[in-house]
């Protein structure tokens, strides 16, 4: 590619494309000056916010300040996504791999799946779903009501009621115990690992990892006297007391994403498994592997490889597609600073830059993260 | 390690039987498995292991309870009256009745654009472009479709075969010219039929944009989306792998800016802040045109990097082969390197429209009247409360055979006419 | 070991197949084909493509399971038991005409793996093994770079040290050099040869002539799922009987 634009093009875009800029940009300036007369400015962040927001992970009233404000709307994006893009992932998996099975129904209802979450827009999933579904769930009173006396779940129009723990005096020590575990779990983790480097034999470390942690876990709580309180929903009155509360704003856009991305996941998956030649499973097998060992050590390094990247922006669409909470009333940071901030303090300007700024952010780290992803694989090829 | 052969020559020759040698002919034995085929199929496919069992049996049940439930709700407990009542609101919007011949004739037009379209690209007619030039008759034949409907889907057929066959008495390049001028005019011509130019009482009087909606909208945003997306991505993608960094920088901001940000965003950008943009001295645009420039400059972004992918598929050697012919830098892009790209992006291009016509429903978010909005719009009104779920059902159907018959079109006609590949490999 | 003492010893044959037959749907790859091979013999096949060559060949190893018939590999029958496949596979090394490598591991991992893996070997003494076999086959400053910064041919050598590695007792390969450019077939076929003259127990898929006549005790020639001819590289190349292995012959060494 030698020599593609002659220099009196270049030379003449470069001017014609700054005149451009310059043109808007001027009547961008004309505009507000004329119209609003308002200078762009983002001391209003400094301002209360005037409203109050129902969905918050850290504390917030009407009195503290538009900044904070977003802060939660940030927060409850990530919230969402963050559980979302996990369990996408696994159900994501778990489809790609049905997809794959030898069962010819199996594989069919995988296929079925894919192809109708693909091919409706999401904002109508999320719509249908939350007012004509979960909106029509029964009132409190009637909620359905999952494992009763053990683990209730209470289902109902205004959310999902599960039992939680909330800490007791000898939380504190159940809170050494846990890191006491967590450090053995690393700590054995480490010793296998440097064990497999020396005889050449990885064992499955992750899984030690998860039955030390577990182990942990459930030996701490036993031996103390319930370093947590479960508390369980029960109706009291018009209400549910007691437990957790997940609203239906949240688990509504949460389901709806996980199923449209879960159908994405699936293909990259299938994709990444099959992307691995015929040849590898029949070199390995005529080498004497086990199944499980093909699996683990020829075909799933392989096929992740090439879903990763694709993962990743799966990633990066998810957290962009939370901002459809707005539909529903899920007051994420789209929702939030577009909807709520804009309208209240009409700066249309600063709050939708500062939205792009966010976004871009965001979608920078992620892009970051793939290259860097991408440079590893590459020095290993 | 094993001992070395001494000496070829002092191998010892084994006196084994020779494989006894059967004639193919006398030695046609049944195949190991024999039965039933379809018994067999079902063995092997379903019920190959006891796991495989249990997984079919699984799966016989799931399948048995989801349809219950679907058919069930489909035929006993939707009312579907809601849909019957309003089909005409939810295809065109507010767009007033007595105008709607208007949508007709663009109609026409475009079955004719399709009949010259399939003559000029296509050697011969195989099924899949019968079958497209079909749909007309096929969404006649449609059990919910109107008398009015039918009859002028059914002219629709004629116009298109029609053009079909007179576009035959043209010679193949004049058919080409023909089809791709007529394309490229379709969506002016089509959105000024929409708008009108005459006054009340002429023949078409102005309709203003903001009572356009339904399944309409909804297709024309899509559309004006793609098309005006395609030359501005273009433009992106060259200026993205221009060697003055200046506006490569530039091209990139534009295209990972857009990127990073969700469609949601830009629309309320355009929304709001297009109008800052403009000269005081022109008229304030209206929304549906807004929007429409919104999407157009988000998909731009998109389409960039199609087109770039697009590029960095045709071979090194081409640009070589296109200077040593004595073609300059941007003539070679336009004469020898873009028409390949571009045929090889086809597909990539479909399927962005698609995806684009599933994300139009977020206009319904700024308040326009696409197809979900209509819905809403109706499931607003105290007549049909209670039928949210008949109305998305409905919506989510037409999206969906929308989005699958366009995908299955596409698939074929990669296949048929080679389009998304290299000249090289389709041969 | 010394195979020139006389009187020889009555020695068990390490392959028996038996009228092995084999169907893909209702399209009879094999239609019977039985061989016996002694150890340390080198046996080539050949024949027109789609003869069924790899199909036969594979089902030695159970990567294509048999329908009727019977295959002993070492003394073991292959059935549907698992466990007797796995140990088959771990005396059998198998070479692909794509070699087949695993792209994400080292050239010495893709040696060492499966002996640590499946011979339980600890990691000195299979990069050990790796080491020599590297130099055997003639490229042991490879050992730490990925299969994709070689060549050909040095791809093809790193799979038959891989396949060594397990010191199988015999070892098949379909077709070693054929996706090769000529001047990398020498360098493989040189690592054949000189496995074949340590007394390797071998069956080759290969239509180099040249390499059969050099190390190759028995001949068999396949057409349509059969055997149609087999003997000794004299008895085929100078006297075959049948037509139609005369006509391949013709054909494969004319040029
Ligand atoms: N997995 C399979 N499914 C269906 N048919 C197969 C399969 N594998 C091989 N065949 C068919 O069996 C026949 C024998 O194939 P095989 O690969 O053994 O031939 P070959 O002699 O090795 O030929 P080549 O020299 O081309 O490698 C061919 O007609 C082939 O189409
Ligand atoms: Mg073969």
């Amino acid at each position: 590619m030698s020599a593609f634009y002659g220099s009196s093009i270049r030379s003449s875009w470069w001017l014609w494309s700054r005149l451009s800029w310059f043109f808007l940009y001027s009547n961008m300036v004309t505009a507000l000056r004329t119209q609003k007369e308002v200078p762009i400015s983002y001391d209003f962040l400094h301002d209360t916010a005037g409203f109050n927001l129902g969905e918050s992970a850290i504390a917030f009233t009407c009195t503290d300040p538009i900044h904070r404000a977003m802060l939660v709307g940030l927060l409850n994006t990530f919230k969402v996504s963050i559980t979302g893009i996990a369990l996408a992932t696994l159900l994501g998996t778990f489809i790609g791999v049905m997809r794959l099975s030898t069962n010819f129904l199996v594989s069919k209802i995988a296929w079925a799946y894919i192809n109708v979450f693909r091919n409706i827009p999401p904002l109508l999933l999320l719509i249908f779903w939350y007012r004509a579904v979960f909106l029509k769930l029964p009132r409190v009173q009637e909620a359905i009501v999952f494992f009763d006396p053990v683990f209730p779940i209470y289902i109902a129009n205004r959310g999902l009621f599960f039992p939680w723990g909330t800490p007791t005096e000898s939380w504190s020590t159940y809170r050494w115990i846990l890191l006491a575990g967590f450090v053995l779990a690393v700590f054995v983790a480490y010793r296998l690992r440097q064990h497999g480097k020396r005889t050449g034999r990885m064992p499955l470390v992750s899984l030690w990892f998860a039955v030390i942690l577990l182990v942990v876990t459930l030996l701490g709580y036993v031996i103390l006297p319930d370093p947590l309180e479960i508390t369980k929903p029960a109706l009291k009155g018009f209400n549910i007391r007691g437990g957790a509360t997940l609203s239906l704003e949240f688990w509504g856009l949460l389901f709806v994403l996980v199923i449209y991305a879960a159908a994405y996941i699936a293909e990259a998956v299938r994709a990444g498994i099959l992307s691995v030649d015929r040849g590898q499973r029949e070199a390995a097998r005529a080498l004497g592997f086990s199944s499980f060992n093909i699996m683990r050590l020829i075909i799933l390094p392989q096929a992740i490889r090439v879903v990763v990247p694709p993962l990743i922006s799966y990633a990066i669409g998810f957290t962009k597609n939370t901002s459809l909470g707005l539909a529903i009333g899920y007051t994420d940071f789209f929702a939030i600073t577009g909807g709520l901030i804009l309208n209240n303090t009409g700066r249309a300007v600063e709050t939708l830059t500062i939205i792009l700024l966010v976004y871009l952010t965001i979608s920078l780290i992620a892009s970051l993260i793939l290259n860097m992803y991408n440079r590893r694989i590459m020095l290993s090829h | 390690m094993r001992l070395l052969r001494p000496n070829l020559t002092l191998r010892r020759r084994m006196a084994l039987p020779v494989a006894p040698v059967t004639d193919p002919q006398t030695n046609v034995l049944p195949p190991a498995r024999e039965g039933n085929t379809a018994l067999r199929w079902i063995k092997e496919n379903l019920f190959s292991s006891l796991f495989d069992s249990v997984l079919t049996i699984i799966s016989l049940l799931f399948l048995f309870f989801a349809l219950r439930l679907a058919l069930d709700w489909v035929f006993n407990l939707a009312q579907w009256d809601v849909i019957t009542e309003n089909i005409n609101i939810l295809m065109k919007g507010a767009y007033p009745s007595d105008q709607v011949w208007r949508i007709w004739l663009g109609l026409y037009l475009l079955g004719a654009i399709v009949g010259i379209n399939l003559r000029a690209w296509n050697r011969e007619l195989n099924r899949t472009t019968i079958a497209i030039a079909a749909i007309p008759l096929i969404l006649a034949l449609l059990p919910f479709a109107s008398e009015n409907a039918r009859i002028n889907l059914i002219i629709i057929q004629v116009t298109s075969a029609a053009a079909y066959l007179l576009t035959s008495i043209l010679g193949d390049k004049r058919r080409r010219q023909l089809a791709a001028v007529m394309s490229i005019l379709y969506i002016p011509v089509f959105i000024l039929l929409l708008e009108g130019f005459t006054d009340e009482d002429g023949i078409m009087p102005l309709v203003k944009s903001d009572l356009w909606g339904g399944l309409l909208l909804s297709v024309l945003l899509a559309t004006v989306g793609i098309i005006f997306s395609l030359p501005l991505g273009i433009v992106l993608a060259l200026g993205r792998r221009s060697r003055q960094p200046a506006i490569s920088a530039l091209c990139i901001t534009y295209i990972e800016v857009v990127r990073g940000v969700p469609l949601i965003s830009i629309l309320f950008m355009g929304n709001i802040m297009l109008q800052l943009f403009m000269p005081q001295s022109l008229p304030p645009i209206d929304r549906v045109v807004r929007v429409m420039m919104a999407i157009t400059l988000f998909t731009a972004a998109y389409m960039a990097e199609i087109v770039r992918g697009g590029l960095q598929a045709i071979p090194k050697g081409q640009y070589d082969a296109a200077y040593a012919l004595g073609f300059s830098g941007l003539k070679s892009m336009r004469v020898i390197i873009l028409p390949q790209a571009l045929r090889i992006v086809i597909p990539v291009i479909v399927s962005q429209f698609i995806g684009l016509l599933l994300d139009t429903t977020l206009v319904a978010l700024v308040g326009l009247f696409d197809l979900l909005g209509i819905g809403q719009a109706i499931l607003s009104n105290p007549n049909w409360l209670g039928r949210s779920q008949e109305v998305y059902v409905f919506i989510g159907l037409i999206y969906w055979i929308l989005a699958t018959s366009m995908a299955f079109a596409s698939q074929r006609l990669e296949k048929n006419l080679g389009v998304g590949r290299n000249y090289d490999e389709s041969q | 070991m010394n195979r020139n003492s006389a009187p020889a010893r009555t020695e068990d044959p390490i392959i028996i197949c038996r009228d092995v037959q084999k169907w893909f749907g209702k399209y009879h790859a094999l239609k019977g084909i039985s061989m016996e091979v002694m150890p340390q013999e080198v046996i080539v096949i050949f024949g027109p493509s789609g003869s069924g060559k790899s199909t036969f060949i594979r089902t030695i190893n159970r990567l294509e399971a048999h329908q009727s018939g019977q295959i002993i590999v070492d003394g073991i029958e292959l059935t549907h038991d698992v466990r007797n496949i796995e140990r088959v596979r771990m005396e059998t090394g198998m070479v692909f005409q794509q070699f087949n490598l695993f792209p994400h591991l080292t050239v010495m991992q893709n040696i060492t793996y499966a002996p640590m893996y499946n011979r339980k070997w600890h990691r000195s003494k299979a990069e050990k093994v790796a080491m020599e076999l590297l130099e055997r086959v003639g490229i042991p400053e490879q050992a730490e770079k990925y299969p994709a910064q070689l060549s050909g041919g040095q791809q093809q050598r790193v799979a038959i040290a891989r396949a060594l590695a397990m010191q199988p007792k015999m070892m098949l390969f379909d077709e070693p050099t054929s996706a090769l450019d000529p001047e990398m077939i020498k360098e493989v076929l040189d690592v054949m040869i000189e496995l074949a003259q340590s007394g390797m127990t071998m069956i080759v898929i290969t239509h180099e002539m040249g390499f059969a006549r050099a190390v190759a005790d028995r001949l068999f020639f396949f057409d349509e799922g059969l055997v149609v001819e087999s003997g000794t590289p004299d008895e085929l190349f100078n006297f075959p009987k049948e037509e139609r292995s005369k006509q391949f012959l013709a054909q494969i060494l004319s040029h």
